[in-house]
């Protein structure tokens, strides 16, 4: 049996890789920061044969996902990866890849929005998104968007939902850190290869997202919203068998640190998370019951899993890297809010927005924040 | 030789029973088209008169597999599809023949919304054959101004005659450098057919586009659709040309006007047959106004004389 190789790589390398682990078939792709590595490490795979599919320099990223989207109507396994205005662009094409129930992954690696102009990471662009029928992940290390990016694509076949792995730009996209690339038999055990039940083809003449009445266009709706919803124990399902396969875990629906005993639980997504299991050791250091639940899935919002966890009492301090316009804070907050609401009075949130823009987020600077929120 | 349209075979892709109007002219063509292709093709449409006809989900009135997508995005999904039957077939996925790739787009797919990723995929040379249907305005939304419509020509959006010409759009995509441009109108199939078939057999980015006279945007009885198609190319208004690898040819009868052995009808005719001008020969510089419309003709039959003549 071969065994795992451990090499040093950035985030925009790891998720390469796991396309080229994937056997992928079809990948269109535009440039745009920090995304612009997976598009270019992808492409000198394919010019020098290590990885068997096509490249397609699309003109821009909306695009971009429509020859996804047709690709994978023809029954390919297609990969794409965007970022903050690229993504934002796609959405009316996000919409087409949901509603057409066509298994597109993608990657976008979080920029805050334009305008004015930034380059880092924040996560307005992802949550931007909620409403368009993607499951998303969001990962908070290298090796997560490598595991996270295979499983993503169990999950979407199994389904016929699109999959969005977000991960930070800088923090995540360019640093270096190891990673374990699990030998390609175990990878094909747990990946097999992609035999949609319908696609394009000409001995079976059949139109796909034609016109339809409401009789027809509304069951359609409700079939997508409920398979979204199904699609939780398929996540905790592709966690289960890639860690009996590989050995490694990043959490399932969600990833939890020191939550068992805790009465100050810090709640965040993507790199930040991976920092602030620091920030809550330092907490624990002073003598607070630090502990730290990170949603690795966004959507669907992994309701039952956090009701379940979050320890009696606790406080929950919600750092939010977005806005929820029209309200006060942030994103994650409102979505936490709404689903306590009659379950969980024992609990408190309170929220800031805090890195927005790339602000550099240091297990201090939170583990301040943290205690700060516990006077208010 | 043209190909006869007795000669045409027997086959239909387009099915009876679709939702298109009476005389409509895109899916004459495409009946046309389906003639030339055969069935080992997948078809995909971004919304128009075309989807809208093709019959309510789960029917179907056309006999190949069809996707209806985004609107700006035919270039770039036909580029995804065919990119993902070759690399299929290539790994052992798909058995047979690997089928033709086609979108089939009206003018304001092509010329407005659809430009840029068409124009990408041309630079590309992706293996697709893109049709262009151009009854020169948005006629399924309710006839309003597309970058086809013609000048003077009243729509919904221009009430009272479009102030600009149209742009010549095969010849932009000419300047694209692919393998196969041409153009056709559906009063002569045959010439329909043969470049249809000569694009199945060319591999890369292929575009043929086909003037549709709409009964209902340009507002002519409905029966005439064919003689409409005809007085456009026998006035010079529509010229019908091919260019392979880059070398312009001109089919009859437009040969004949271009090379100035037959003058081209004068354009008083044609936009006398067609509602669509009316208000213009109303208005009080009704004289003027055809004489801009004589004017766009007479310059495109000139420039496409000279650009034929480039053959670097």
């Amino acid at each position: 049996m071969k065994a795992a190789q451990v090499i040093m790589e950035t985030g925009t390398k790891a998720a390469a890789l796991a396309v080229k682990s994937a056997r992928v078939d079809v990948v269109p792709g535009y440039p745009i920061t920090p995304q612009t590595s997976i598009m270019e490490a992808i492409a000198a795979m394919v010019e020098n044969g290590e990885l068997n599919a096509r490249f397609i320099p699309v003109e821009g990223e909306h695009s971009v996902l429509a020859a996804a989207v047709a690709a994978s109507a023809t029954g390919a396994r297609v990969f794409t990866a965007t970022s903050a205005n690229g993504l934002l662009y796609m959405h009316e094409v996000l919409h087409m890849a949901s509603g057409g129930r066509l298994p597109v992954v993608m990657c976008n690696v979080n920029r805050g929005i334009f305008a004015p102009w930034t380059l880092w990471a924040d996560h307005q662009d992802s949550f931007a998104q909620r409403d368009t029928g993607w499951i998303q992940y969001h990962c908070s290390s290298n090796q997560e968007v490598f595991n996270t990016i295979l499983q993503a694509f169990r999950v979407a076949e199994q389904i016929n939902i699109p999959v969005m792995v977000n991960f930070d730009g800088f923090a995540i996209s360019h640093c270096l850190m190891p990673l374990t690339i699990p030998p390609q038999e175990d990878i094909d055990r747990f990946l097999p290869p992609h035999e949609p039940e319908w696609r394009l083809d000409p001995a079976h003449p059949s139109s796909f997202s034609n016109v339809t009445m409401a009789a027809e266009y509304a069951p359609f709706r409700q079939m997508l919203s409920d398979d979204i919803m199904a699609s939780i124990p398929l996540v905790k399902q592709a966690a289960q068998e890639y860690q009996d396969i590989t050995g490694m875990w990043d959490g399932d629906t969600i990833d939890t640190y020191r939550l068992e005993d805790a009465e100050v639980v810090a709640f965040a997504v993507n790199s930040m998370a991976a920092e602030l299991r620091l920030s809550v050791d330092i907490l624990r250091e002073q003598g607070v019951k630090a502990g730290l639940l990170r949603p690795r899935l966004y959507l669907p919002f992994p309701t039952e899993d956090i009701i379940d966890a979050l320890p009696q009492n606790a406080q929950v301090m919600v750092l939010d890297r977005n806005y929820n316009f029209g309200h006060p804070g942030g994103i994650l907050a409102s979505e936490l809010k709404s689903v306590l609401y009659g379950r969980r009075n024992d609990i408190t949130v309170k929220n800031r927005v805090i890195g927005i823009g790339g602000i550099d987020l240091t297990r201090r600077f939170m583990a301040d924040e943290i205690r700060a929120m516990m006077d208010e | 030789m043209t190909t006869s349209i007795k000669k045409l075979p027997d086959i239909e892709l387009v099915l009876s029973g679709n939702g298109a109007c009476g005389g409509c002219p895109a899916t004459m063509a495409l009946r046309i088209v389906g003639k030339a292709l055969g069935p080992n093709a997948i078809m995909l449409l971004t919304p128009s008169c075309s989807v809208a006809s093709m019959g309510m989900t789960p029917k179907l009135g056309y006999n190949w597999p069809c996707i209806n997508i985004t609107f700006a995005t035919a270039g770039s999904s036909s580029s995804g599809i065919t990119h993902a039957v070759e690399i299929m077939k290539e790994k052992g996925r798909l058995q047979g023949e690997l089928p033709t790739v086609f979108a089939w787009v009206g003018d304001g797919g092509t010329y407005d919304i659809g430009f840029q990723a068409l124009s990408a995929a041309a630079e590309r040379n992706d293996n697709f054959i893109f049709f262009c249907y151009n009854n020169e305005a948005y006629s399924n939304t309710g006839v309003q101004r597309s970058g086809a419509t013609p000048r003077g020509a009243f729509t919904t959006t221009t009430p009272t005659g479009k102030r600009q010409p149209k742009k010549n759009m095969a010849q932009l995509m000419l300047e694209h450098n692919i393998p196969y441009v041409a153009t056709a109108t559906v009063a002569y199939p045959g010439d329909l057919y043969d470049k249809v078939v000569k694009a199945k057999n060319t591999p890369g980015m292929k575009y043929i586009e086909i003037l549709a006279p709409c009964y209902l945007g340009w507002q002519f009885d409905m029966p005439d659709t064919v003689q409409m198609s005809r007085m456009a190319v026998r006035s010079g208004a529509w010229l019908l040309w091919e260019a392979e690898n880059g070398k312009i040819s001109f089919n009859n009868p437009s040969s004949l006007i271009i090379n100035g052995k037959k003058g081209a009808a004068p354009v008083d005719e044609y936009v006398m047959k067609q509602g669509r001008f009316n208000r213009l020969l109303k208005s009080p510089d009704a004289a003027s106004r055809i004489a801009e419309i004589q004017g766009d003709i007479n310059r495109t039959i000139d420039f496409m004389r000279e650009r034929a003549k480039i053959t670097i």
